[in-house]
């Protein structure tokens, strides 16, 4: 230190930071190379589907009526197309670059949480760089198309989803279903003695018993659906009769399915796909299941995950050979096979290690109507479930 | 500088017969600029709020104001917890000559590489009432422990992946202390304890009290271990606004509230501070100490390092690989490559190093030899960003950035600024406790014998800061290698580091995958500060 030229500190971290910078903003070019990691699971997906759906859909892109919104000019093909995605990389990474290998479509993609990369859009405003959203829970997907920042989508190109799936104005579709039910523990409770209704929970019997996680936006979206079906001050009734019986409350979904397996909790209310998660990587001896609740019952509400194209993407025709994709059949197989969700359009049916959709009592419930997000927070924080 | 503080708005340092020197250019230049780049939060929280019709009923729930009293006991008890743990640690691995120390001076660090989400879960998994602590109980018949949930589990976990905060400032400030004080102490009479208490800890005052307060505003930012404790503070609240009604205003209202809790922490600090002055007035020389010798307490102070290391990295890291361990049993590990993310991570980490303690320098350069209520102002509002939760400052740059840097949006540029903007008190801080040991006339000594300000400060203050530049640098290196929301939200697309594989893999529950990037980022990290410390 003693002979340092009194320069040199300053001038060396000035050249290295220029030099990071001058790598780093030559790098963000990552794009989703098709096949340049292995996809784990991804091997199950039938390869005599060769995304038929993808070239097919384009086609019948005939601009539909709703074109009110301007369409940014399009751009030339050699830009990626830019996906911000709330699902994550393990689960989605394999079936984009399957997206890509099949359309030679480019995808350059933004890993995020579902409402943090809704709020990302929503900040970004008309200057997104993102053509398509795509998210864990129809919820995000209301925000943003209350909020204007998605363009619709071709009729004809949502045409096979069942109406409740998917949104009236043709702004965002889901792509893949999970079901509302209750994680048990195997070894406390047998499944015979679990309530049929959502409503049985909120017997003396399950205090101290139950697991839930209020914060969760998918246990929202129930909440928000039983304000709509039984009315406000039923709902109130249910929040706080579960309060009185005194929850444990959890992160999350993976949280309460890992303190329900861990004998922390008997019962809890999650999404039905976190559990196989938890088989898949503990193996079946994992001594939790999941219990459907049924005759319509609220609790078993069917969400989705779904897709937007933002509506100053200027890929517009790329962004909607995506949305084809993940309706195609490869895509929903892929569903089936490896995120252990349902399928949304026929002809593929779900995981055989889960109740068929079919057979599932669903509520009935239109997503379109739980936009009430608001309200359901009101709720939440009012009744002291939420701080 | 003179013992009391000024009010007077001019520029000086004063002293017997010294000439007053005005604020050069380049300092004034850089400091406006800073004051502008660490103002973007605070802009982006007062426009959402001010637009928010209903910001006033936000402000009137009871349980927002309940909310925010227990995010302060909070911080306050993580800040006091964690000077308790780190004193001692820091004396014993700085001045002691205890085994083996120059490991346990980089183990009692790494805890800070620890994300609080990943320490959380596996603090629950291991101390959680059924977690396997209970199974190595229970042939005793220990059916469940005491729940770990709320205060106390949110406490004990951020104080136990943020004691290191103290620990390196203290640390810091112990190499260089001049040990003439302390000798001139026992000469005179004093035992060793005396010494300590009446010499050693005045002395070390403003490293815990820097260290202290980014231990209180981690906590306040912190949302990875309130949210798993179930603790219910003003982060959990913030974010149910953004994930249950994508509503940006009313978060924006309860940032400006725990910007203000903020202030006050941060005048409470400044007030332990006092007017004291930490260098010494005759020459005198930093060299190197003997060792105090442990004798038979050497076993006890090794027990103490054992179990706050074990309890803040071992047993973490252990749990992890108890998950990796059962993935490999059940045969469903895939162990992705994660050498582009480790590159990553370190390329990030060190830009966003190298970025804060040059933007901390003129911050603390003002506000130690310049002080005026403006650059006391600017010290301030460096540390509002630090108690903010990522994704608030996130947003904040989105905003900023889309709108008016486009060309820079989502470059590693922007990244690396996002880092300066939240990580830089870390920086300040560090560098603050050393600035405060130099004596001043080292500077005008050069002055006087011909160079001029600049010359002086590069020849003499610069090298004299080193030990500043590097903690500060080091502090931030690691919180950097951890952070998410920023690197999530402004890095370029596609862009991944440690920090985000973990996120993904156990937001899907996978464990055991989340278990493999958290093993590389503590490897990285220790051997990122072996070479730190040995350059020191």
């Amino acid at each position: 230190m003693r002979n340092a030229p009194r320069w040199t500190v300053p001038a060396t971290m000035l050249l290295l930071i220029a030099l990071i910078s001058a790598c780093g903003s030559g790098a963000p070019g990552a794009t989703a190379v098709p096949g340049a990691t292995a996809a784990p699971g991804a091997t199950a997906a039938p390869e005599a589907t060769a995304a038929p759906e993808a070239t097919a859909a384009p086609e019948a892109t005939a601009a539909p009526e709703a074109t009110a919104v301007q369409r940014p000019e399009p751009v030339a093909d050699s830009e990626p197309l830019v996906i911000y995605s709330g699902r994550s990389e393990k689960l989605v990474g394999p079936l984009i670059e399957q997206f890509s290998a099949a359309t030679g479509i480019q995808a350059s993609v933004r890993y995020g949480d579902t409402a943090e990369m809704a709020a990302l859009i929503l900040e970004e405003g008309d200057n997104s760089p993102a053509d398509v959203f795509y998210g864990q829970d129809a919820g995000a997907l209301g925000a943003l198309a209350a909020a204007g920042r998605l363009a619709p989508l071709p009729a004809a190109l949502l045409e096979p989803v069942d109406s409740r799936f998917r949104s009236s104005d043709n702004l965002w579709v889901g792509t893949s279903g999970r079901a509302r039910v209750v994680v048990y523990n195997s070894a406390a409770v047998q499944e015979a003695d679990l309530p049929t209704s959502i409503d049985g929970f909120t017997d003396p019997a399950w205090r101290g018993r139950i697991g839930w996680a209020p914060t969760n936006g998918s246990f929202q979206a129930f909440v928000t659906a039983y304000r709509v079906t039984e009315g406000e001050d039923a709902a109130r009734n249910w929040l706080e009769g579960i309060l009185a019986n005194e929850p444990k409350v959890y992160e999350g979904n993976s949280a309460i399915v890992q303190a329900v397996a861990a004998g922390e909790v008997d019962v809890g209310f999650v999404n039905h796909y976190y559990l196989w998660s938890f088989i898949a990587e503990q193996g079946e001896a994992f001594p939790a299941r999941n219990h459907y609740l049924s005759g319509g019952d609220v609790g078993a509400l069917i969400n989705v995950a779904g897709v937007g194209v933002i509506a100053t993407s200027r890929k517009a025709q790329a962004a909607e050979a995506f949305v084809a994709y993940l309706l195609g059949a490869e895509a929903q197989q892929y569903f089936s096979d490896s995120t252990y969700e349902y399928p949304v359009v026929a002809g593929i049916s779900a995981n055989p290690a889960l109740m068929p959709l079919a057979d599932i009592e669903t509520p009935d419930i239109d997503l379109n109507d739980l936009g009430d997000l608001a309200g359901t927070l009101e709720l939440l924080q009012d009744t002291g479930v939420l701080p | 500088m003179s013992a009391q503080r000024s009010t007077a708005p001019r520029p000086m340092w004063r002293g017997a017969g010294m000439k007053r020197v005005g604020i050069p250019a380049w300092l004034a230049g850089s400091g406006v600029l800073i004051a502008a780049a660490l103002s973007l939060p605070l802009a982006y929280l007062l426009m959402r709020a001010l637009s928010y019709d209903r910001a006033l009923a936000v402000l009137q729930r009871d349980s927002t104001w309940n909310v925010l009293a227990g995010s302060v006991a909070l911080a306050v008890t993580t800040a006091a917890a964690s000077v308790v743990i780190a004193l001692p640690l820091a004396w014993l691995t700085e001045r002691s000559d205890l085994p083996g120390r120059r490991i346990w001076r980089i183990l009692s660090v790494i805890p800070l590489v620890i994300p609080s989400y990943i320490g959380s879960f596996a603090l629950i998994a291991v101390l959680g009432p059924r977690g396997a602590a209970q199974q190595l109980l229970a042939p005793l018949g220990v059916e469940r422990l005491p729940a770990i949930y709320g205060f106390g589990g949110a406490a004990l976990a951020l104080t136990l992946f943020g004691y290191p905060y103290v620990l390196v400032t203290v640390r810091g400030a112990l190499r260089r202390s001049d040990p003439a004080l302390e000798e001139a102490a026992r000469a005179l009479g004093d035992r060793p304890w005396q010494t300590f208490m009446h010499i050693s800890l005045p002395q070390l005052r403003p490293a815990i009290a820097a260290g202290a307060l980014l231990v209180a505003l981690y906590t306040l930012s912190d949302f990875g271990a309130v949210s798993l404790m179930q603790y219910d503070a003003l982060t959990r609240v913030i974010f149910v606004h953004y994930r249950a009604s994508f509503n940006r205003e009313a978060a924006a209202v309860l940032g400006l509230l725990l910007v203000a809790v903020t202030l006050v922490i941060i005048l409470a600090e400044s007030w332990t501070r006092g007017t004291a002055r930490y260098f010494r007035a005759g020459a005198g020389a930093i060299r190197q100490q003997p060792p105090v010798a442990l004798g038979r307490w050497r076993w006890l102070a090794l027990l103490y390092c054992a179990l706050i290391v074990g309890l803040a990295v071992v047993l973490p890291l252990g749990a992890m690989l108890g998950w990796v361990v059962t993935a490999v049993r059940y045969g469903t590990l895939a162990i992705d490559s994660l050498v582009q993310q480790t590159i990553n991570s370190v390329l990030v980490a060190l830009g966003a190093a190298l970025a804060c303690v040059i933007a901390a320098l003129p911050i603390v350069l003002l506000s130690v030899r310049y002080p005026h209520w403006l650059s006391r102002a600017l010290e301030r509002l460096s540390y509002i960003g630090y108690a903010l939760p990522g994704i608030v400052i996130a947003l904040a740059l989105v905003h900023f950035g889309a709108r008016y840097l486009p060309a820079l949006y989502q470059t590693f540029a922007m990244l690396v600024f996002g880092y300066v903007v939240r990580f830089v008190p870390e920086a300040v801080g560090a560098l603050r406790g050393r600035m405060l040991q130099l004596n001043p006339r080292f500077e005008e000594a050069a002055r006087t014998l011909g160079d001029d300000g600049a010359r002086a400060f590069g020849r003499i203050t610069t090298p004299l800061l080193a030990p500043g530049f590097v903690a500060g640098g080091a502090l931030v290196f690691l919180t950097t290698m951890k952070e998410l929301p920023l690197t999530l939200l402004l890095a370029p697309n596609g862009f991944a580091t440690l920090a985000t594989e973990i996120w993904s893999a156990s937001s899907e529950a996978l464990f055991a995958h989340a278990a493999a990037p958290s093993l590389v980022l503590v490897a990285v990290s220790i051997l990122s500060l072996r070479l730190l410390l040995r350059e020191s």
